[in-house]
C-alpha cells in the first residue's frame, strides 16, 4: 500500500477540495505558513499550562508528556456523521443485547451465532455477573468505538472499547485550543458543538443509578490515582461533571453499602463511573493483590445498592475474536442488516484463516486478540522479513490469540508537519453514552499518525490529535 | 468533601504560604547581613536555618552558614524538605491530586509557578538578584492566594484553603518575630544602638509592616509595639490575632455547615481570645521568647485538632 492510494479528506479524488473543505482550503492556502508556528507553539502552552499531559511509561520511569496537537481541524459533513451516528446507535445497542444475553439466557450462543467457548472460556468472561439485572439492561454505558475510513463512503469499524475507553477530554480540550487559536474559522464554519458531552454524560450515569437513589443519586468517579497514564482525564471529567474524584481508599463498605470518606463523615454512593480495570475492582471478589479497589464493593453491586459503568464484564464485547461476530449480534437482536461495516478479519482460530494469514503475513496487519494500545501486533508490510518471521514463530504457538486484517489504506486529512501542511493518516474515535437513552456527541477523537506513511495512530507510539469537525448542513 | 481532599487543600495552601513566608525570612536575614557589624556571618544566617526548624539538615552538609550556602539550601535545594522550591513543588503536587477540586485559574497559577521555579537555578538568581527572587516568590504567593479569594465558591474547600493559609502565617508571624531573640547582639551596649534599630525596621519590613508601624505609631521602633503590631493588632494581616480571627471565622463556618463541635474549634476560640484580650505589658513579663514558643505549640496542637478533625 502506498501514499497515493489513500483517500484523502481535503483532496479526494479531483483536484478541487471536497465540498466540507471548500473554505478551510481557502484558509490553508491564504494562511502564512509563520501564523500556523505561532499558533501551534501557542497551542503547546496553552496546553502545558492547562496539565493536559498523560505519563508514558518505559522500562525503570516515565515522565509526563503532551499529545501532540495538530491544529488543522477534520471535517466531516452533517450527511456523513448522519450514516456513522445510525451506525454506531445501532451497533452499541447490539452489543448492550449480547452483554445480557451472555450473562442471562445465552440465546445467541444456543443459536450457534456464535461458538460457546469462544465466549464462556474467555477469561473476560466474568461468570460472577450471571443473572445479575441491570437497570435498562445496560452494560457498556461508555463506548468508544474506533472507525477507520478508505473511500468517500466507506467507513468501517476497526475495534470496540467497551471496557474504559479514554480519549474524550482530548476531544473537549482540542475544542477548547482551536476556538481560542482560530476564532475566525468558526465564525466562517457552523461547526455543531461537543461541550456538552460532560452533561450528557452525567445524565447517562444518573438514569441508571439505583432505583432506591431516588431522584439525587450520588455519582463518583473511581480512579486507580494520579500514576494513571489518564489520570489527567479522570480529573477533568470529575471537575465538568462537578463530582468527587474517588480513589479506592476513600471507600469503605459497610453492610453491602459503599461509602466516601468525607471531610463530615461518612457518604452513601450511589453510582460509580470507574476508570479501574475489573481485575482490580475489589480484592474480596476479583484480584486479591490489588490495591487500587474497595474491599467489598462487588458485593455491593451485586446487591443492587450500587451500580458501575461501565458494568463488569464487558470486556468480552471488545474482545477481538468476539469482534468478528458483531454484525451478526446486529442482525440477530435487532434484526436490522448493520449500518457499520467490520473490517474484514481473518480469525486464527479458523483453520482456512490461519492458512491464509500464514502465508500471506507480509501484507496483512496481526493483532493479539487481549493486546491494546498497538503493541503485541504485526504491520506486515512496514516491518523486515526477521520482524516477520519471528512474530510467524509467537503467533504458532498460540494462533487462537491472533486476528488479521489487510492494511487498510486509511483515509488522510492536511496536517501541520515540519514540511508545511501535509496528508497524514487518521482515524476517528466517536463516544457512545447509553442509559436511558443513547447519545453520540458529533464528532469524537480523531488520531493522527504524524510521522509520514504510518498507519500507527496510537498516543503512545507518536500519534496525535486533531479536532474533529461535524458541520451543520 | 473527601477527606483526602480536604486535606490536600489545606496542606496546599499552607505550603505556598510556607514558601513566602521563607522568603520573607531569608529576606530579612539578608537585609540584616547588610548592616555592618564585627561578627561574621554565621550569626546572621544561623536564625534563617533555625527558624525553619533545618539547622540539623543543614549542619549534615558541613557547609559554612554564609550568604550563598544558606540561600541555595532554603530557596533552590530540591532535598531540602523546607525549601522554597520543595513547599512549591508540594504545593503543586496537592493541587495536582485534588484538581477537580480546585479553580482552573488556581491550578494555572500553581502550576505556571512551579514551572517557573523548577527552571531556577542559583546562577539565575544571582542575576536577578536575591531580593528580586524574593519578590517573585511573594508575588506568586499573593497572586494565587488572590486568585483562590477572586474564584472559588465559599464552600467547604475555600474554607479549608483559608484554614491552612491562616494557620501556616500564624506560625511563621511567631517565628520571624523571634528571629531577633536568636539575632544575638554583638554586645550588651548595642541594645537599643543603630544595628538593633535597623535589625527591627528590616523585621518590619519582611512582614510588610513597616509604613504601618510609623502610620499607627509615629514614633521610633521600639520592641514592644513591633510586637504589639504583629501580635495584637487585629488589623495587621499578618499579626497572630489576625491570622486567629480568620482561623476562627473559618472553623466556625465548617461547623455551622457539618453541625457539629470540634476539639479544633474550642482550641481555636480559646487561642483567639486570649490574643484578642492580651497586654502587650504580660506578654513582656512572661518574655517575648517565652510567650512565642508556647503561641508555636498551641498553634501546632491546632494543627493536630484539625487533621483529627476533618482529615482523616
Amino acid at each position: 500500500m502506498t501514499e497515493s492510494v489513500a483517500f484523502d479528506e481535503m483532496g479526494g479524488t479531483g483536484a478541487d477540495a471536497r465540498l466540507p473543505y471548500a473554505q478551510l482550503a481557502d484558509w490553508l492556502r491564504n494562511t502564512p505558513p509563520e501564523r500556523f508556528e505561532q499558533q501551534r507553539r501557542a497551542a503547546d502552552v496553552l496546553f502545558r499550562r492547562l496539565g493536559i499531559t498523560f505519563a508514558v511509561y518505559f522500562e525503570g520511569g516515565s515522565t509526563e508528556r503532551l499529545i501532540p496537537f495538530d491544529i488543522v481541524p477534520r471535517v466531516l459533513s452533517g450527511g456523513e456523521w448522519k450514516s456513522m451516528e445510525a451506525g454506531l446507535v445501532q451497533r452499541v445497542k447490539a452489543l448492550n443485547a449480547f452483554l445480557h444475553d451472555i450473562y442471562h439466557d445465552q440465546d445467541i450462543l444456543r443459536a450457534g451465532k456464535v461458538p460457546s467457548d469462544l465466549v464462556l472460556t474467555n477469561p473476560q468472561y466474568q461468570k460472577e455477573m450471571r443473572g445479575i439485572d441491570l437497570p435498562n439492561r445496560v452494560y457498556t454505558h461508555i463506548s468508544g468505538i474506533d472507525l477507520v475510513r478508505t473511500t468517500e463512503h466507506q467507513f468501517y469499524v476497526l475495534e470496540d472499547n467497551v471496557r474504559t475507553p479514554s480519549g474524550v477530554s482530548y476531544m473537549l480540550e482540542d475544542r477548547e485550543v482551536m476556538m481560542r487559536l482560530f476564532p475566525e474559522l468558526f465564525s466562517s464554519h457552523r461547526v455543531r458543538p461537543v461541550g456538552h458531552y460532560p452533561d450528557e454524560l452525567l445524565k447517562t450515569l444518573r438514569s441508571v443509578a439505583p432505583k432506591a437513589a431516588g431522584d439525587d443519586p450520588t455519582v463518583v468517579l473511581l480512579t486507580p490515582g494520579s500514576f494513571n497514564s489518564a489520570y489527567f482525564e479522570h480529573v477533568f471529567l470529575a471537575e465538568q461533571m462537578g463530582i468527587e474524584l474517588v480513589e479506592g481508599s476513600d471507600l469503605v463498605v459497610q453492610d453491602d453499602v459503599v461509602y466516601m470518606r468525607t471531610s463530615a463523615g461518612l457518604v452513601k454512593i450511589d453510582m460509580i463511573y470507574r476508570r479501574i480495570d475489573d481485575a482490580f475492582l475489589d480484592p474480596k471478589a476479583f484480584r486479591p493483590d490489588s490495591m487500587l479497589g474497595v474491599p467489598g464493593l462487588f458485593g455491593a453491586y451485586r446487591k443492587g445498592n450500587v451500580m458501575l459503568a461501565n458494568a463488569v464484564g464487558t470486556g468480552i464485547a471488545d474482545d477481538k475474536a468476539v469482534y468478528t461476530f458483531v454484525p451478526d449480534m446486529v442482525r440477530f437482536y435487532l434484526g436490522e442488516e448493520p449500518i457499520l461495516e467490520n473490517v474484514p478479519t481473518y480469525s486464527l482460530r479458523k483453520p482456512d484463516d490461519y492458512k491464509y494469514v500464514m502465508e500471506h503475513l507480509g501484507e496483512l496487519v496481526v493483532k493479539e486478540v487481549h493486546g491494546s494500545g498497538g503493541y503485541g501486533m504485526l504491520v506486515g508490510p512496514k516491518s523486515t522479513k526477521a520482524e516477520i518471521e519471528t512474530f510467524r514463530e509467537i503467533v504458532k504457538k498460540t494462533p487462537d490469540n491472533y486476528i488479521a486484517q489487510p492494511t487498510l489504506a486509511l483515509s488522510t486529512c492536511p496536517t501541520f508537519v515540519e514540511e508545511g501542511v501535509a496528508p497524514r493518516h487518521v482515524d476517528l474515535r466517536p463516544y457512545v453514552l447509553t442509559g436511558e437513552n443513547i447519545t453520540v456527541v458529533p464528532g469524537g477523537l480523531t488520531r493522527v499518525a504524524l510521522r509520514k506513511g504510518s498507519l500507527v495512530v496510537n498516543s503512545s507510539q507518536g500519534g496525535g490529535t486533531k479536532d474533529t469537525w461535524v458541520l451543520e448542513d | 468533601m473527601l477527606s483526602r481532599a480536604a486535606d490536600s487543600l489545606y496542606w496546599m495552601a499552607r505550603y505556598i504560604e510556607r514558601a513566602e513566608n521563607m522568603a520573607r525570612i531569608l529576606d530579612v536575614t539578608y537585609r540584616m547581613s547588610l548592616l555592618p557589624t564585627q561578627e561574621g556571618q554565621e550569626l546572621q544566617w544561623l536564625p534563617a536555618l533555625i527558624i525553619a526548624g533545618a539547622e540539623k539538615p543543614f549542619a549534615a552538609r558541613k557547609l559554612q552558614a554564609e550568604a550563598h550556602n544558606v540561600i541555595k539550601f532554603m530557596a533552590l535545594d530540591p532535598d531540602n524538605p523546607s525549601s522554597i522550591h520543595s513547599c512549591m513543588r508540594a504545593a503543586r503536587e496537592n493541587a495536582h491530586a485534588m484538581r477537580a477540586q480546585i479553580t482552573t485559574e488556581m491550578w494555572e497559577s500553581l502550576n505556571a509557578t512551579w514551572l517557573e521555579m523548577r527552571d531556577q537555578d542559583y546562577a539565575k538568581l544571582v542575576a536577578s538578584g536575591f531580593r528580586g527572587f524574593f519578590d517573585w516568590v511573594k508575588d506568586r504567593s499573593h497572586t494565587f492566594r488572590g486568585v483562590a479569594y477572586g474564584t472559588m465558591q465559599r464552600d467547604e474547600a475555600f474554607r479549608f484553603v483559608r484554614v491552612g493559609t491562616f494557620l501556616e502565617r500564624a506560625d511563621s508571624t511567631a517565628r520571624i518575630l523571634d528571629v531577633k531573640y536568636h539575632v544575638l547582639l554583638p554586645s550588651v551596649t548595642d541594645v537599643g544602638g543603630a544595628v538593633d534599630y535597623y535589625q527591627w525596621a528590616a523585621l518590619l519590613r519582611s512582614v510588610s509592616g513597616f509604613r504601618a508601624y510609623r502610620k499607627i505609631y509615629r514614633n521610633v521602633i521600639v520592641p514592644k509595639r513591633v510586637a504589639e503590631l504583629l501580635i495584637l493588632r487585629e488589623d495587621m494581616p499578618r499579626s497572630l490575632l489576625a491570622c486567629f480571627t480568620e482561623l476562627t471565622d473559618n472553623l466556625a463556618g465548617l461547623r455551622d455547615l457539618y453541625r457539629r463541635d470540634y476539639e479544633s474549634t474550642r482550641l481555636a476560640l480559646e487561642v483567639h481570645s486570649k490574643l484578642k484580650f492580651g497586654r502587650m505589658e504580660d506578654i513582656f513579663t512572661q518574655g517575648l521568647h517565652e510567650y512565642l514558643t508556647e503561641f508555636i505549640d498551641r498553634n501546632i496542637a491546632l494543627g493536630h485538632a484539625i487533621h483529627r478533625d476533618f482529615m482523616k
